[in-house]
């Protein structure tokens, strides 16, 4: 971007991001008793019954669980990542087209010195904070299992957890800033989230499914999130593997915003 | 000694349009509103109005023409000019997840205003709408003149050199809108430019120095409420009403007594300078309405005139 000489220079795209801190701050302040059930006891059940539980018989069964030592040490990651996913696209559903069309909140904000590229920044930046409140909650809940190989990697895989936060926020975003009927959100569950949950590697080494449902896995993003977080939680860092991941999930995080932005600009800038 | 320059314009609009695919809302109009004007866009549904504020307001970009608003242009300079004015939208957007005064302190903070400033700005603005004992409250529990009164405070929060109000007191109680009237007009007086759309005519005569009519995307009259009526009507209507079925018939024998008459279902419409002396000549000629209203001509007259009676949705 040229540098404004213009007598009307305005204030700087990072500051008007920045001005939106009070409101996402009063929000967070109403919500985050809500959110702290739904964000932390859920997964933790699911580390009750999935990982200790039923990961009890599996363990004794002798499972090859890519070099995992325990069933839980297996899902672990996998829970992780698969509840960022969830945090990530509760937080751009609902919200969004609550703000566009319910509250018309979004009306209100475009009035003022705020661009929509500043709004959709400020909202990504609060998913991008529960993603790490979050996730570093859980993370620590974690820890008392035993399931990092060390703690860098475990520092890692919270950074891959803001990326692949993200990552949906992005995309999601984007899905709901141009949706016109709440009922488009059964279809991202239908279709994406709770598929993603079950069948992107988080329950099961993907190599458990035949060739081309593999390779359709594979393709997804929760699956690229899951086996980087796995890689660095269990300790066995494929270098390339992870490279490929990283960019996958950065270039989906950027093409994300990016379409975020122009479909809320064709929305409401008319 | 410097030449006295006219202060710019608030607003000006040269051949200004707006189009959404093949429909063409607003089909070139020219306007300039002048620092400490209240100034009123007039017209039915689908006039163009909204889209013409929100091309005002830098959140719409014109699809021709001229258009510059604090003598900027808003394709580019969005942002500052922003900063500048205060928007009363058509319809609520004040966010349901926060309290009223909540409302008036987050929406401060998008203009820059540091928080200490906004937090005194918000007590006083609610004073000044007479909301200090709502402050608290869910914007949920307030009423609908309530909330159109917390969305004015919150369009002056940043203190606007320009103040646009789209539809401000619709769906009001009479009430609620003379409430409104009075802390508009109380702005007016502290010099904020007023820019607002409305159709009802009561609060055109009220608040605004100058108006245009439109009608169909253009600009079909223009002038103070009292030009106006100067023009495009006559100083008085003499309303005559006789039995149901009549006003037909009995409109060609009075066509004379009156500039103009206007045949209506119920009565006949006698636009003349002096109604008493029209009354007077159509007693003269024999007939005797069951009912007479003498009267000035209103805005309304001079709408109804330029709009037509015909519903246009």
């Amino acid at each position: 971007m040229s540098t404004a000489t213009s007598p009307s220079a305005g204030p700087s795209r990072a500051e008007l991001v920045l001005r939106q801190a009070e409101y996402w701050i009063t929000v967070y302040r109403r919500t985050w008793k809500g959110s702290a059930i739904s964000s932390f006891i859920t997964p933790l059940l699911y580390v009750a019954a999935m990982g200790l539980l039923l990961g009890g018989f599996i363990d004794e069964g002798g499972a090859q669980l890519e070099g995992a030592p325990t069933y839980l040490a297996f899902i672990a990651p996998g829970l992780l990542a698969a509840h960022v996913m969830q945090t990530a696209a509760g937080e751009t559903m609902w919200p969004v087209m609550g703000a566009i069309k319910w509250n018309k909140t979004y009306y209100g904000m475009i009035a003022t010195p705020l661009g929509i590229a500043d709004i959709v920044t400020a909202h990504l930046l609060f998913v991008l904070f529960r993603v790490a409140t979050t996730s570093a909650v859980f993370m620590v809940v974690l820890a008392f299992f035993g399931v990092y190989a060390s703690w860098t990697g475990a520092l890692a895989a919270f950074l891959v957890q803001l990326l692949l936060g993200l990552a949906f926020a992005g995309v999601i975003y984007g899905y709901s800033a141009g949706l016109r009927s709440e009922a488009g959100f059964a279809l991202v569950y239908r279709l994406g989230v709770v598929p993603l949950f079950l069948f992107s590697g988080a329950f099961f080494p993907i190599s458990n499914l035949s060739a081309p449902l593999e390779w359709l896995a594979r393709i997804t993003p929760l699956w690229h999130g899951v086996d980087l977080t796995r890689m660095l939680t269990l300790g066995n860092v494929d270098g390339s593997a992870a490279a490929v991941h990283v960019v996958y999930l950065g270039v989906m995080a950027a093409a994300g915003w990016w379409w975020s932005v122009r479909r809320l600009e064709r929305r409401l800038v008319v | 000694m410097t030449l006295e320059q006219a202060p710019p314009a608030m607003i000006r609009a040269r051949g200004l349009r707006k189009s959404f695919g093949n429909f063409e809302a607003v089909r070139g109009i020219d306007v300039e509103v002048r620092p400490g004007e209240s100034f009123g866009f007039l017209g039915p549904n689908g006039a163009g109005k909204s889209s013409t504020m929100r091309m005002i307001a830098a959140v719409s970009p014109p699809s021709g023409g001229e258009l510059s608003i604090l003598g900027m242009d808003p394709a580019t300079d969005g942002t500052v000019i922003r900063g500048r004015l205060g928007v009363c939208p058509q319809e609520d957007s004040l966010d349901t997840e926060l309290n009223v005064r909540e409302n008036l302190i987050v929406y401060g903070r998008y203009f820059g205003i540091p928080k200490a400033e906004v937090t005194a700005r918000a007590d006083e603005l609610l004073e000044f709408v007479s909301l200090t004992e709502k402050a608290k409250a869910k914007v949920e529990d307030l009423s609908g003149g309530m909330k159109r009164r917390l969305t004015i405070a919150r369009s002056l929060v940043n203190r606007p050199d320009l103040l646009l109000l789209d539809e401000p007191t619709t769906g009001l109680d009479p009430q609620a809108r003379h409430v409104l009237w009075d802390q508009l007009f109380r702005l007016k007086r502290q010099g904020v430019t007023l820019v607002l759309t409305t159709h009802y005519m009561d609060e055109a005569e009220q608040l605004c120095d100058r108006l245009v009519v439109m009608d169909g995307g253009r600009i079909v009259a223009e002038g103070s409420p009292l030009d106006l009526i100067r023009t495009h009507s006559t100083r008085e209507v003499a309303e005559l009403r006789f039995g149901v079925g009549e006003h037909d018939d009995l409109a060609d024998k009075v066509e004379d007594l009156a500039e103009r008459v206007e045949v209506l279902p119920d009565r006949l419409l006698l636009y003349t300078h002096d109604g008493e002396e029209a009354l007077a000549k159509v007693h003269e000629r024999g007939l005797e309405p069951a009912a007479v209203l003498v009267r000035r001509s209103t805005l309304e007259d001079v709408f109804l005139r330029l709009t037509g009676r015909s519903l246009v949705d």
